[in-house]
């Protein structure tokens, strides 16, 4: 059985709350603290995608055990607006917030797996996942 | 929840070391109080020490970037001290280049480097 434990974002308190959330459980998984660093970085990021573009949303955090490999899935989701090109959100750079959030090719860049569903006037629902080496 | 951030003044230099995680409001109450105490102390510059932070994500980096422009535009040099070897790799990776950004191992070293700045 998979363990999941969720943060609903709101306010800008709720993303200090996910990422202390997540670095809880990536310290019970057995990560290091540089694996630390780069989860609780992803949260924050994802976090502040959902209070910025949807309002509200939520995270949800998993231990993974699959297989002997053990890991932690972020699962970023909300009722927003979705995402009209993913493709663009992926390139470098590119930003619809003026600079602010580094945007999703970092979050991926710090994470071993990334994907994106996103469904216009829907919402989008992002998981990333760290396996532990 | 929200708590300032101590900063003190010894001879010319600001110094602020931050202690706990930042979030979003701190961080900017941050800003403006240093803009404010550079201002009343005219200070000539300010070590950042960060060396607790385990982790800076890209708003708390914008943030940074932003007050050492900021204090720049006043006439300030600012040193930042301590990065975690963990916040180094992330930041890069999350594609974060806080460039032209004056930084030392830890405070002690970054003391050194502002003194020379100013002296020159």
């Amino acid at each position: 059985m998979a363990y999941r434990s969720s943060v609903d974002i709101h306010t800008e308190w709720d993303i200090v709350a996910a990422r202390q959330l997540g670095r809880n459980e990536a310290k019970k998984v057995g990560f290091g603290t540089v694996d630390q660093a780069r989860i609780t970085t992803a949260i924050s990021e994802l976090a502040r995608n959902i209070y910025l573009y949807a309002g509200a949303g939520k995270i949800e955090i998993e231990r993974l055990n699959e297989d002997g490999l053990f890991g932690i899935a972020i699962i970023a989701s909300d009722e927003g607006p979705g995402i009209p090109d993913v493709r663009k959100v992926m390139e470098d750079g590119y930003s619809t917030s003026g600079g602010l959030g580094a945007g999703m090719p970092g979050v991926k860049r710090l994470m071993d797996d990334f994907r994106i569903d996103t469904e216009r006037g829907k919402g989008t629902k992002i998981t990333a996942i760290k396996w532990l080496r | 929840m929200n708590m300032r951030i101590p900063i003190l003044k010894l001879n010319e230099i600001l110094i602020v070391s931050l202690q706990w995680e930042l979030d979003d409001q701190t961080a900017i109450q941050f800003q403006e109080d240093l803009l404010k105490k550079l201002h009343d102390t005219s200070a000539k510059g300010v070590v950042i020490d960060l060396t607790p932070i385990d982790f800076i994500d890209s708003f708390i980096a914008k943030v940074l970037g932003d007050v050492i422009s900021m204090s720049g535009l006043m006439g300030a040099k600012v040193v930042i001290t301590g990065i975690q070897p963990a916040v180094a790799i992330t930041l890069i990776e999350l594609g974060i280049r806080l460039e032209n950004v004056m930084t030392a191992l830890d405070l002690e070293n970054g003391m050194d480097k502002l003194q020379q700045e100013l002296e020159a």
